[in-house]
């Protein structure tokens, strides 16, 4: 049986990690991959990295990062952060990152997604969407670290990104980031009903019940997290112990 | 000396870097004298069938792998790769593959959601030596949007709507449709059985 994911997601700047709360206020943690073999010895499902100012300072991405991750860590890994050209995906793909997470360069180029896909694969063209609520079961993306409202609506946005190729959604609610008060479910059941490609909730994990509610109530197919993995606050055997006894399917590392 | 077939599509690193983890010699390979000279070979590959079979055809190396698998040294095919050792592709067409193994290649059935991705377990359907370091219900990693509708060959399988062939293998040629180079060290011992036939 396909089993469901938990995905730590280390923000990276400057060859660090780093977690900001509503994406402000950020405080680093610690090296990125031997963050990323300790969370492949805890049983993670898969890893992501974001180049978290890359998109605004136009920074290159950390490719001896992800080289080294490559050379270490042998579970899929996804990278992300101002990747807007079919180079950059073949650059990350080459140094050995599995998908690559695309958000404020697709929205500004959807044809990004599409090229990518027929060139590269569905399978590695993640799309990232950064939604904000602005009404009733109503998001709105937005771009640039959260802080440009294109005016798009999500759960559009959501459909056309996969009409266009996208193998994989990543849903990050920013009411909900860096709160700690549980995932966006209304954002990931909505975008659910409509899209059928996996989900990847992100956004808001708090305790070990917000996985449990967001993966089995919100549908979603997998569920991110940073700061509680990060500062131990949550541990990923025991999270999958509880989400198991929850009737989850998890993968249990033997 | 194990050979990655470079052919021009997808990514080489992840499976060198497990091979040399595991320390077995390997070489990436793109020509028909270097293919022949390796001891097992392994066929790769991410993207679309259509795109494979014709940098395959294009570069020649199509008929040094025909050879090499009838040479009954040890061939491997991983995701896309294990589609290409197949008679036939649906996928976007109708494109015909390497034919080693007997059977098809379909897509999912539309109300699951495609690619068929994460971690699924392994149910063992018959032994053989490339699974002699695993045992059933271990995970493995898959990404595939389509699956071989034959359960000839099939050594082991999951379930996702339908049974997955997952491992495959008939005397030297093997295929597997996860990425063991991605599956922990559950796919490093399968990896691992792999060399050892070598």
């Amino acid at each position: 049986m396909l089993t469901k994911r938990i995905i730590p997601c280390l923000d990276v700047r400057d060859g660090k990690v780093v977690k900001g709360t509503k994406f402000k206020d950020i405080k680093e943690v610690d090296d990125p991959v031997t963050l990323a073999k300790y969370y492949n010895e805890q049983g993670a499902d898969e890893l992501v990295f974001y180049d978290i100012t890359a998109s605004h300072e136009g920074r290159g991405i950390f490719l001896d990062i992800v080289e080294k991750t490559a050379k270490e860590v042998f579970i899929p890994f996804a990278v992300g952060g101002g990747v807007s050209t079919l180079e950059d995906f073949q650059t990350l793909l080459r140094a050995g990152a599995d998908k690559i997470s695309i958000n404020s360069s697709a929205v500004k180029n959807p044809n990004l997604i599409k090229e990518a896909a027929e060139r590269f694969g569905s399978q590695c063209v993640v799309l990232s969407i950064d939604a904000k609520k602005i009404g009733d079961k109503k998001w709105n993306v937005f771009i640039n670290g959260g802080r440009i409202d294109t005016g798009l609506d999500a759960i559009e946005w959501a459909i056309k990104g996969v009409e266009l190729g996208a193998g994989e959604i990543v849903l990050n609610s920013m009411e909900t980031d860096g709160v700690k008060g549980g995932y966006d479910l209304d954002l990931m059941k909505e975008v659910g009903k409509v899209v059928n490609v996996p989900l990847v909730a992100s956004g808001g994990a708090g305790k070990k019940e917000d996985f449990k509610d967001v993966l089995l109530d919100g549908g979603a197919d997998a569920a991110l997290a940073a700061s509680v993995f990060h500062f131990k606050e949550i541990m990923i055997p025991e999270l999958k112990d509880y989400l198991i006894d929850e009737g989850i399917p998890m993968r249990k590392v033997k | 000396m194990i050979g990655i077939v470079d052919y021009g599509v997808g990514n080489l690193s992840s499976i060198e870097n497990a091979l040399n983890t595991l320390k077995y010699e390997n070489k990436i390979v793109d020509s028909v004298e270097e293919i022949l000279k390796c001891d097992g070979l392994i066929l790769p590959g991410v993207g679309a069938y259509r795109d494979a079979i014709k940098s395959l055809k294009e570069s020649g190396l199509l008929k040094s792998v025909l050879d090499f698998a009838n040479s009954k040294k040890p061939i491997l095919g991983i995701c896309l790769g294990l589609q290409l050792l197949y008679e036939k592709s649906y996928e976007d067409g109708e494109y015909e593959g390497l034919g080693l193994l007997k059977g098809e290649v379909v897509k999912f059935n539309d109300d699951l959601k495609v690619p068929h991705m994460g971690w699924n377990d392994l149910i063992i359907r018959r032994d053989d030596e490339i699974i002699k370091y695993i045992e059933e219900g271990e995970y493995v990693y898959f990404v595939h949007s389509y699956y071989i509708n034959s359960m000839d060959d099939v050594i082991s399988y999951s379930e996702y709507g339908v049974n997955v062939p997952a491992v495959v293998g008939k005397e030297n040629i093997y295929g597997m449709q996860f990425h063991p180079e991605k599956s922990g060290t559950t796919g490093m011992k399968i990896l691992k059985a792999f060399g050892e036939l070598i």
